[in-house]
């Protein structure tokens, strides 16, 4: 096959636990709708076929039970890859994934581990109201013990599952509804294995470092190519995994451009977002010409009504604002 | 065909603890106006689902779009069953039970298009849809949620009306669920707080026989008899044959009398089914077509209909009059809502809390509580964007 292959986000999900699960018999992937039904977003398209029943489990509408299942399961050695339909839906088993998943290596003395992948759709974007459209980084990210990712490419989305699958600690992976049509090339085959804690580089720049991840990168590539018109030449920077937070790389673009905007989708108080504003700060203390700006979602519930969502998102256009605001161009 | 089909023609079917006394359906006829009103009723739900389902392909309504249509004897019958003041909560599959309640179709539709006079300004959408003035709090969007809410509704009624006032438990709420959702947790955890602290609350399991595409049999134990679940909390049940609304109405009627008066709860395996897939986006690939049309020989609607004419209540030009009315006025619902205003950007901020301050501009009523467009005034700093006001 040509090295150009392109691919949507959503087979790049499905390539990486099929190559995973063919390598280890055992990964199994657990959750409601993944087997008969194709998965609700057609992620597990086909896997049931290949792999059946007993490593595609279909389960009744218990996030509590099932993801607290897998992670005894886990206790034991096995590599369950957990799928939320939605991490709004995982708020009802808070306590198995934050309460136990996270602790349980350190709560018995390094005896028992627990290598588990949590994944699902994160954020808002699709109308979808207040209860359904959680970033959940905000607020899960403030627990010891785990790894997040948050891919914003097909390719990345493949390589940092495969790692998050083979990774020995549990691992919360957030995709996006949004992002799942996303089109990319994404490489055939085992090789690509995306470390964690190793950010990327979109675009670069020398006036501005923005610092994003997920899909709100999408909306600082929007961003940047705006204010290039006008002059202000952003560097996008994509963090990829959220813990591990690669700071150094940040560190890095800001002593170049000596401004920086961070652009999170969670909510702005005890955030992703403040966190690495804060430690920007600490270690940019000299070569910042500006404090740290921020570009979150509002600081309310979400809103159903298409203009007041749009409004909402940390888009483009409020990401120009900041930018402009910090490189004094305002 | 899930095997719960089989029953559908089941009589009211209740299952009790030995020491509870004998009940027997109340069969009290209704007026023939009531039994035109129901007719009228269900007719004005699958017109207001059709049109939403048209509305959806338009773009016109967007997020998770949840239709009622082949469950609409559920909602009317449960509803003409409740008194005016005894709370209602469900979850997202929630137009049938706002209209039902009383909710205006224009309120509901314009809620579904993201506008202002939506009964939650366009800020709640398909899935929440709230009317205080019809005591009905909410449909809710996570599965099972609603459950624990319905037991707290009861419980505030129950102590306003046992300790506030120092008298009886009067009002009873209709807290209604999915098959799907007796597999969550906090049903269990609600059900058997509403039997150990005697809470006047019905539990309806509207059982059609999917949680989206898993069928109850592969999803849920005991699913040919959902009742076992409620005896394990000593807890009252009964089946229902939730597609006819008379035997719905005089089902409900008998338990909710009960639930009143020995402030008791009760659990209902309320049988229908759900004749479009899960949301908008289902194709349905999981049941047969033959299973979906034996269903819909047994449709709420023309049977009432057909049950209306034999008896010579309704003739069959009245009918015919009776749907192009209902037609016309959720035509007409629709091209309100499209004329209803967008929300002002300003509404982002409004509601989050009761009182302003700071960003917060405090809350406004929904027009349809006699709320205007006029928003609060708005303070425009952007909370999410850092502000370089200085504080000092
Ligand atoms: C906690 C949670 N998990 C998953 C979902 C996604 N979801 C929405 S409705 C639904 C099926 C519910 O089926 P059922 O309770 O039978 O109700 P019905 O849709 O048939 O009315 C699922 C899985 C959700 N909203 N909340
Ligand atoms: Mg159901």
């Amino acid at each position: 096959m040509s090295a150009l292959r392109e691919i949507e986000y959503r087979d790049a999900l499905r390539e990486a636990m099929s190559e995973e699960m063919r390598r280890d018999a055992k990964v199994f992937l657990l959750g409601e709708e993944v087997a008969e039904y194709n998965g609700a977003y057609k992620v597990s398209k086909g896997m049931l076929d290949e792999f059946g029943p007993r490593r595609i489990i279909d389960t009744p509408i218990s996030e509590s039970g099932f993801a607290g299942l897998a992670i005894g399961a886990a206790m034991q050695g096995l590599r369950p890859i957990v799928e939320f339909m939605s991490w709004s839906f995982s708020l009802v088993a808070a306590d198995p994934i934050l309460n136990n998943a996270p602790k349980m290596l350190y709560m018995s003395g390094g005896q028992f581990g627990c290598p588990i992948v949590f994944r699902g759709n994160d954020g808002a974007g699709g109308q979808l109201g207040s209860t359904h459209s959680w970033c959940v980084e905000g607020m899960f990210s403030n627990v010891p013990g785990m790894k997040m990712v948050i891919p914003a490419t097909p390719d990345d989305a493949k390589g940092l599952l495969k790692t998050a699958i083979r990774d020995d600690d549990p691992v919360f992976f957030l995709e996006s509804e949004r992002m799942l049509g996303l089109k990319g090339h994404v490489p055939e085959g085992d090789e690509i294995l995306v470390p964690f804690g190793q950010a990327r580089i979109r675009r670069e720049g020398t006036d501005c470092t923005l610092a994003s991840w997920g899909r709100p990168v999408h909306f600082c590539l929007e961003a940047a190519d705006a204010l290039a018109k006008e002059g202000i030449s952003c560097e996008v920077i994509d963090l990829r995994s959220i813990r591990p937070l690669d700071i150094g790389s940040v560190v890095r673009s800001v002593k170049k451009t000596s401004v920086c905007v961070v652009v999170d989708q969670s909510w702005s108080f005890g955030s992703p977002g403040s966190e690495l504003a804060a430690q920007v700060h600490r270690h940019c203390f000299d070569d910042l010409d500006n404090f740290v700006h921020r570009v979150h979602t509002a600081d309310v519930p979400s809103p159903y009504a298409f203009n007041l969502e749009q409004e909402y998102l940390p888009n483009a256009r409020r990401i120009c604002e900041a930018v402009r605001a910090a490189t004094y161009n305002a | 065909m899930p095997p719960h089909a089989a029953d559908i023609r089941s009589p009211f079917d209740i299952h009790r603890g030995a020491s509870a006394p004998r009940l027997a359906a109340d069969r009290t006829p209704p007026s023939a106006e009531t039994l035109c009103k129901w007719l009228r009723d269900m007719m004005l739900i699958r017109e207001f689902e059709v049109r939403c389902m048209q509305a959806y392909q338009d773009k016109k309504i967007g997020g998770f779009c949840h239709i009622y249509i082949g469950q609409e004897a559920v909602a009317v019958g449960c509803v003409a069953a409740m008194k005016p003041e005894d709370p209602l909560v469900t979850a997202y599959r929630d137009h049938g039970h706002a209209l039902a309640r009383g909710m205006t179709p224009e309120a509901c539709m314009s809620e579904m298009f993201g506008r202002v006079d939506g009964c939650a300004k366009g800020k709640g959408g398909s899935m929440h849809m709230f009317d205080k003035t019809h005591n009905m709090f909410g449909g809710h969007g996570i599965v099972g949620a609603q459950t624990p809410l319905g037991a707290g509704l009861a419980f505030a009624t129950k102590y306003e009306d046992e300790v506030l006032r120092k008298g009886k438990s009067s009002r009873v709420t209709l807290c209604f669920l999915g098959d799907g959702a007796l597999n969550q947790g906090a049903v269990h955890e609600a059900m058997n707080l509403a039997g150990l602290m005697d809470l006047p609350v019905v539990f309806v399991v509207e059982n059609n026989g999917y949680s989206m595409g898993t069928s109850i049999h592969r999803g849920t134990t005991q699913g040919h008899d959902l009742r076992s679940k409620a005896s394990g909390y000593g807890i009252d049940s009964a089946i229902v044959d939730g597609m006819d609304v008379l035997e719905t109405y005089h089902g409900m009627k008998t338990v909710i009398d009960d639930a009143r008066a020995r402030s008791r709860p009760w659990f209902i395996d309320m049988r229908c089914y759900r004749y479009k897939g899960h949301s908008m986006s289902d194709p349905r690939k999981y049941r047969t077509r033959d299973e979906e049309d034996a269903w819909e020989t047994g449709d709420p609607i023309g049977r009432l209909n057909k049950q209306l004419q034999k008896q010579g209540i309704l003739s069959e030009e009245q009918a015919k009059d009776m749907l192009r009315e209902v037609k016309n006025e959720v035509r007409a619902c629709v091209a309100f809502a499209d004329a209803s205003p967008i929300p002002a950007a300003e509404e982002l901020y409004t509601d989050v809390f009761v009182e302003s301050w700071g960003r917060y501009t405090g809350s406004s009523k929904p027009s349809m509580l006699g709320g205007g467009t006029n928003h609060p005034s708005f303070k425009s700093i952007d909370p999410s964007t850092d502000s370089t006001e200085d504080l000092v």
